[in-house]
């Protein structure tokens, strides 16, 4: 049986006549870092608040390590989760009381709590502000005095609800980095949910796409990004290249898309005549100049122009229109070798199973 | 100018000397206005705090009572709790018309919704996300209501002055349900009023002065505490 931590089962919230979440089931895996994603109103901080035990939903079942959950008594799960929004929510009082908070709650001795409280105010380095009072801080310094708070209690789940969104880049970058370190230390098991698909990536074991309040996708995190299951999903995760096109034939499982005035070829299960989406990574495409094939195992090439060139420091992400746009990465170095320019002729060549597709709704 | 001097003068030697009658009402001020003050805390701040954080149909209403008598006339206050004491009245039982039992029910009756309102307030306008942060810290029910009125002090500490300062100071109440009774139901608010009818503006102005050095006194006790609490 596989070890989850976290169960839910038939979760419904409803508000009034509307279904704000509707998943048949979600579980989270001990020590993963689980990353719900999804746009505005997507209902993920409702789904946070339900699997924190912070609101009932309208139908389904919880489990806590196996065990379902009464909704009589949740306090004593409660106190072994813990919860990070995205506003700090800091108490009227010091640094020090704010993280030791959850600790006196649950009635630890004064001298372990003094303990863990200086542990944790180190890993996040704000052992310095610990007298201050919590409304003194500045963005980032509260939202590491709410992670301490949390992390402190040694939580067996850790909820983030986008515990970054409010923070400039430069702070949130540190602070991201720290955390990743602390959990990866810990081993914590995390649920986030956020709209940022970068942190997803870089925090994520697993991502999990919340779209319309249902749980549309949930994999490992590289593979919501290169295979992501549908139309929509693509749209959101940002899948660089998106390629509309109509299979013409099917020989083995090898698909042949008409795409524009070019013809694909991909690895599919779908039908002649269906209108399907191709996704590509850019990072699955070889760039070459003109010329006797170098006879590699790929099955696509199309000779286009390079329209435009972004320099992205070691990297080079370059558009070429083959038929069709296609963003390619290319290394600084390989760019300059092969003095490509805009309006330089090139190959674009693609391996068959590098082509995600997805039947495309329209 | 002359009279104001000669009341401080006047306040002075009285205190100085110790005028037992002065002390006397003094102390009778002091324990009927303290124990009114005290009885609408321990009322007013549990019924302000659910009034803030439930919601029942009806709610509204409440809070517009509550709010009304935050702004109750004291004479109204006086009159309703004498034709409740009144010996014929529905609680004329109790024998307490004209102690300072009912000088303490009728001041009760005009801090307790000073103490809810301010309660309610100050719980009111605390981000209701910080409630739910406080629970998802593993808070039982009784340890948020604790840290949700440690975070609403400032206003508790606002709802005790407003309601000792009102109470201390009102006399329209106190003088129809306790009567000015010397010895027994006299405090520095119906004894000034007396004493100014009766011409003596000396012993008037003694009065107000040692009232105000009181309120004075005993606000500045709070208000440092009130400060004292807040973190740098």
């Amino acid at each position: 049986m596989t070890d989850f931590v976290l169960e839910a089962h038939d979760l419904l919230v409803e508000k009034g006549d509307k279904v704000l979440l509707d998943i048949a089931h979600l579980g989270v895996l001990r020590s993963e870092v689980l990353v719900v994603i999804g746009p505005n109103g997507a209902g993920k901080s409702t789904l946070l608040s339900v699997l924190g035990l912070l609101e009932k939903p309208t139908g389904g079942w919880l489990a806590f390590n196996g065990e379902r959950l009464d909704s009589a008594d949740l306090l004593p799960y409660r106190r072994r989760m813990a919860v990070v929004f995205q506003e700090p929510l800091l108490l009227d009082t010091t640094v020090r009381e704010n993280v030791s908070l959850g600790l006196k709650l649950r009635h630890f001795p004064h001298d372990r709590i003094e303990e863990k409280v200086r542990l944790w105010l180190d890993k996040f380095n704000i052992s310095h502000l610990a007298g201050r009072s919590g409304r003194t801080l500045s963005g980032g310094e509260a939202q590491r005095t709410s992670l301490a708070r949390a992390m402190v209690l040694d939580p067996e789940v850790l909820f983030l609800d986008e515990p970054f969104s409010s923070l400039d880049q430069p702070t949130k970058e540190s602070l991201l980095s720290d955390l990743k370190r602390i959990l990866l230390d810990k081993r914590t098991t995390v649920v986030m949910v956020t709209q940022d698909r970068e942190e997803a990536r870089f925090f994520g074991d697993r991502v999990g796409v919340l779209l319309g309040g249902k749980l549309r996708q949930l994999d490992r995190t590289d593979v919501v990004f290169r295979s992501p299951a549908s139309e929509d999903i693509a749209g959101f995760v940002g899948v660089e290249n998106l390629i509309h096109g109509i299979v013409r034939s099917v020989e083995q499982g090898l698909l042949k898309i008409v795409v524009g005035d070019v013809v694909v070829e991909a690895v599919g299960s779908q039908g002649p005549g269906k209108k399907v989406l191709l996704t590509l990574r850019p990072e699955d495409i070889m760039l070459s100049k003109p010329g006797p094939s170098a006879g590699t195992s790929m099955r696509n090439h199309f000779r286009g122009i390079i329209s435009e060139i972004s320099d992205r420091g070691a990297l080079w992400r370059i558009t070429v229109d083959c038929g069709f746009p296609a963003l390619a990465f290319i290394t600084r170095q390989s760019g300059i070798e092969m003095g490509l320019s805009p309006g330089t002729d090139v190959v674009a060549s693609f391996k068959a199973t590098s082509v995600h597709v997805i039947e495309s709704g329209g | 100018m002359d009279l104001i001097w000669q009341g401080m003068l006047e306040a002075f030697r009285l205190l100085i000397k110790g005028d037992r009658e002065v002390i006397g009402i003094m102390l009778l001020s002091l324990e009927v206005s303290g124990a009114a003050t005290l009885l609408s805390l321990l009322l007013g701040i549990p019924v302000g705090a659910f009034l803030a954080l439930s919601n029942f149909s009806g709610r509204k209403l409440i809070l517009g009572m509550v709010n009304t008598g935050m702004g109750m006339p004291p004479v109204v206050a006086g009159l309703l709790v004498s034709i409740l004491l009144w010996r014929s009245g529905p609680l004329g039982f109790f024998r307490l018309l004209y102690t300072p039992s009912a000088m303490v029910i009728a001041q009760f009756s005009l801090a307790f919704p000073i103490v809810a309102g301010f309660t309610m307030a100050g719980i009111g306008q605390i981000n209701p996300r910080l409630r739910m942060q406080i629970v998802a810290l593993g808070a039982s029910r009784w340890q948020m209501l604790l840290l949700l009125l440690r975070e609403a002090r400032l206003p508790l500490m606002a709802a005790v002055m407003a309601g000792f300062g009102a109470v201390i100071s009102e006399v329209g109440a106190s003088m129809m349900v306790g009567g000015n009774i010397k010895d027994q139901t006299r405090v520095l608010t119906t004894a000034t009023v007396m004493e100014t009818g009766k011409g003596n503006f000396s012993l008037a102005i003694a009065l107000s002065i040692i009232l105000l050095a009181l309120v004075f006194a005993v606000n500045l006790t709070l208000t440092y505490i009130q400060q004292k609490r807040r973190p740098a």
